[in-house]
């Protein structure tokens, strides 16, 4: 009863739905999973971002239940699951490869589950029912998973996934097997499908575009810690280390030490740039501490007529040029060898009657001063 | 088109499928043979088949022979399954390399020797707790379970590695507990592969002649046991008739199995090619 109550209480205060608390797994010497916190709120989409090998698949199968941490608590709704066996879990899952049973017909895949609960029959039917609607695949109810497309599968096995009413739905890499533009057509589907049945949601992915397309919030793992949490505007735009601002997007990064550091000002000496970069920002840290400044391609200017020497520009030839339709992406290289990238819109040349530089051609980069993020780690 | 063979290749072929056939059809054509020396032609008859269904010996052999490999095959499938699943789905535990290797020693070993392990075994048994009390059906079963199990484990492993793992993790996400997912999930998943352990099983249990001379008694002769000890007297028509009845039977149970598997193939490729039409015509 003093359980209930302080339950209460808790998600009064608005307390996370799904708690992961300083979660460590190790395998043997190796640790894939580092001390991860992250608290999820009820009915968001959050993506867990990293490349191959980072933990996210590790952290997925222990929020399934398939590995047991090393140390740490996983909470979910006021309950702890951490030690419970996946079949006693109220977590369900889409796996990579949709994990369709193959001897069965799709409207015994959705009810494998809900027959695992002991579930009377008549509300099994209404439940298949109601999921094959969902995903508009009731006409495909007695097929077998062979004798459906990769676009079909994938929904079939949401549908299966969703059919038990999961307090958590765990999504691993949901589109990988399908094919580019089927994946970008189907993101969007699979994100009102979720808002419409409303269900928390925990994906993993190595798709950046996937994770922004999709997500509400945004974790960005790498070698089993979780380096930023945010939405993908945050992330985007305040990358708060390097990895992160490298990973998402691309980036032009400069190192250097602080030589200027006043209130409302720093700048950054750096030898690659041959010039100061200068920010119209403070920062907090101290004169001659080591940072890098990242700057987003479609933040630097490329113009043809010389620029005046100072702060924030650099002189450098166009070393390649990458047509991309909409935009082009232009790699100027400086003096020192660096290669700066700025992307320039297609109508940008003409709009302003500039004959468009080519290969060999000198350029000038510039950015305004509002425009770096500076990172110290 | 590139079909054409080159007369070399042509000849190399024909080479091939005589080696392969001129014994079979040779046996086959002497078993009609009227004349009592298997070497002479002496007119055509059917007389060796009605002296071989005649025959209680060979007849109680065959018998015999059947119950063993059936009995054998059953046995042999249900453990080597269960073999086939530890060696495949357990993590590493105490004495894992050690199960794995004895598993396949009956595959590797020579013949010779586990019949001669297997008597030494019977007879100590015998000895010490009085079972099995003679040498027969019984120990003739287990000699051939023992090897025709490592090869239903093998073909059952290695179909177990091949499949999808992560369908028993879907199974066992969506609910179902490790015992049910073995009979719900995996063994639908790996069925083909026990059928074919079975028959392979039937097939070697038949066929084998070594273990059975160790592990056989007074009571219990098997067909190769006969047929041997019949051709080591000198060659007999009759042993003509019956294998070629043997032919007969394998070949169709082997033009029938194909027939089946070729059609189901297609049956699914047509399957799949419609369902690729219509994602197709969808987007």
């Amino acid at each position: 009863m003093v359980e209930t109550v302080k339950q209460a209480a808790a998600s009064a205060q608005g307390a996370p739905y799904l708690r992961i608390a300083n979660v460590v797994k190790k395998f043997g010497d190796t640790t894939a999973v580092d001390g991860v916190d992250l608290d999820i709120r009820k009915n968001e989409i959050f993506a867990l971002l990293g490349s191959s090998g980072c933990g996210k698949s590790t952290l997925l199968r222990m929020l399934a239940g398939m590995e047991r941490p090393t140390s740490g608590k996983i909470i979910l709704d006021g309950e702890d699951i951490t030690a419970l066996a996946p079949y006693d879990r109220p977590i369900n899952m889409m796996f990579q490869s949709y994990a369709l049973f193959p001897h069965m017909s799709v409207a015994d895949n959705i009810a494998f589950g809900l027959k695992q609960d002991k579930m009377p029959k008549g509300e099994i039917d209404a439940r298949v029912a109601e999921m094959l609607d969902l995903v508009q695949m009731r006409k495909y109810a007695n097929r077998k998973p062979y004798q459906l497309s990769g676009g079909q599968q994938q929904r079939v096995a949401l549908a299966r996934s969703l059919a038990k009413r999961p307090k958590l739905l765990l999504l691993d890499e949901p589109l990988g097997a399908l094919d580019k533009k089927l994946r970008q057509q189907t993101q969007l589907e699979l994100v009102n499908t979720l808002e419409q049945v409303g269900v928390t949601c925990i994906m993993v992915t190595h798709d950046q575009e996937e994770a922004m397309t999709m997500a509400t919030r945004i974790g960005i793992m790498s070698e089993g810690q979780l380096l930023q949490i945010g939405s993908p505007a945050e992330i985007y735009d305040y990358p708060n280390c390097r990895f992160t601002a490298e990973f998402i997007g691309d980036t032009n990064m400069f190192a250097g030490p602080v030589v200027v550091d006043e209130p409302d000002s720093v700048e950054i000496d750096s030898p690659e740039l041959g010039s100061r970069i200068h920010i119209d920002h403070g920062i907090t840290g101290p004169k001659g501490m080591q940072v890098w400044a990242s700057i987003r391609p479609e933040d630097v200017h490329l113009d043809v007529v010389p620029q005046a020497a100072g702060p924030n520009v650099a002189r450098g030839q166009v070393h390649d040029i990458a047509y991309l339709g909409s935009f082009s992406v232009y790699h100027v290289k400086l003096a020192s060898g660096k290669v700066v990238k700025s992307m320039v819109a297609a109508n940008h040349w003409h709009e302003n009657s500039i004959t468009p530089p080519t290969w060999g051609d000198t350029v000038y980069v510039s950015w305004r001063p509002d425009m770096p993020v500076v990172l110290t780690r | 088109m590139h079909n054409k063979l080159s007369p070399f290749l042509k000849g190399v072929l024909v080479v091939g499928f005589l080696f392969l056939y001129i014994p079979i059809v040779s046996l086959i054509v002497y078993s009609f043979n009227e004349s009592k020396l298997v070497t002479v032609w002496g007119g055509f008859s059917t007389k060796w088949y009605a002296s071989l269904f005649a025959n209680e010996q060979i007849m109680a052999a065959v018998k015999l022979s059947i119950e063993i490999a059936l009995a054998s095959a059953l046995a042999a499938v249900v453990l080597g399954t269960i073999a086939g699943f530890v060696l495949a789905r357990f993590k590493r535990f105490p004495g894992s390399t050690l199960f794995a290797g004895m598993m396949t020693a009956p595959m590797v070993m020579p013949e010779v020797i586990t019949g001669l392990s297997m008597l030494l075994l019977f007879i100590s048994m015998q000895q010490l707790v009085g079972v099995p009390s003679e040498r027969g059906f019984i120990t003739i079963w287990v000699g051939h379970t023992t090897l025709c199990m490592a090869y239903v484990a093998v073909v059952v492993r290695s179909r177990l590695l091949e499949i999808d793992q992560s369908l028993e993790d879907a199974a066992m996400d969506l609910g179902a507990r490790p015992l049910k997912i073995f009979f719900v999930i995996t063994l639908p998943l790996v069925s083909q592969a026990i059928a074919s352990g079975f028959l392979l099983s039937v097939t070697l249990s038949l066929d084998d002649l070594v273990t059975t001379a160790f592990l056989s008694g007074p009571g219990s002769t098997t067909l190769p046991q006969v047929i041997f000890s019949k051709v080591r007297l000198g060659l007999n028509p009759e042993i003509n008739a019956l294998a070629s009845i043997t032919v007969l039977v394998v070949g169709v149970v082997v033009l029938l199995a194909n027939y089946l598997m070729l059609n189901a193939q297609r049956n699914r490729d047509k399957a799949i090619a419609a369902a690729m039409r219509e994602s197709g015509a969808h987007s």
